[in-house]
């Protein structure tokens, strides 16, 4: 069996959040493979530390692909330069909420927000807008997340 | 960002949530304007759950400044054609 993807489904745009918490590199590349896996071409946007934590978790880019500053993906999308099919956006605070109503606000693409961390449930009831919420409390350990992740099988068509 | 974080600004609240931000500009500032996230003042576009508000105070901007490490940063800074702008937009 091939481990080729089908035909590609689309982009999708990971957005990743300050990395103080453990799980966030761990699903980021977790979800990479299943997207791709899937036939979504993935893209990574977050900060400088962010960025490097996966750039070097996967040094022969076996799982990541392109990869951007945050600040650059807003304004991409917001200038309409660019623009993705589906949006994760990592929650695990205040921070994060604005970014996930920043890009439910700027971008077509269907959006997904992961809250996870110490508080995900407060952080869960701040969200007002439209998106598919996939919670759990997961801070060192990936496996609640994962599970959450995998129920809601966002990769899906 | 770094037009934003060279400026001579003041940092009126820090570690706050947007929504707090929002709040202290209406109650504090007579005068504001609500735009849509992305919209662009100096080199930043901002970041928040829509409507983000922004004062303004004479010359001075006031304005939430996000960074994922440390949340909101609700900042005002002087800038008299960016405020003017500002107010042509509200019309």
């Amino acid at each position: 069996m091939s481990d080729k993807p089908p035909t590609s489904l689309g982009s999708a745009l990971l957005v990743l959040g300050c990395p103080q918490v453990p799980v966030q590199t761990s699903i980021a590349l977790y979800l990479i493979n299943r997207l791709k896996k899937s036939g979504f071409v993935p893209v990574v946007a977050g900060n400088k530390a962010a960025n490097t934590l996966l750039v070097i978790a996967d040094p022969e880019r076996h799982y990541i692909g392109e990869i951007m500053d945050l600040d650059r993906a807003v304004a991409m999308i917001t200038e309409q330069k660019r623009d993705f099919d589906r949006c994760f956006v990592f929650i695990h605070n205040d921070a994060g909420i604005s970014y996930a109503g920043t890009m439910g606000a700027i971008s077509k693409a269907k959006l997904f927000t992961l809250v996870y961390g110490e508080h995900y449930e407060d952080l869960v009831k701040q969200i007002d807008f439209p998106c598919t919420i996939i919670a759990a409390k997961a801070i060192h350990n990936p496996l609640p997340l994962k599970k959450a992740i995998d129920e809601v099988t966002p990769w899906a068509v | 960002m770094g037009c934003v974080e060279s400026m001579n600004y003041e940092i009126l609240m820090r570690h706050g949530s947007f929504k707090e931000c929002r709040e202290y500009i209406r109650q504090h500032f007579k005068e504001y304007i609500d735009v849509q996230p992305g919209f662009k003042i100096f080199d930043v576009h901002l970041i928040g759950i829509p409507p983000i508000t922004i004062g303004l105070e004479n010359d001075f901007i006031i304005f939430p400044y996000t960074k994922p490490c440390h949340g909101t940063f609700l900042l005002r800074v002087e800038d008299t054609v960016e405020a003017a702008r500002l107010r042509a937009a509200k019309k």
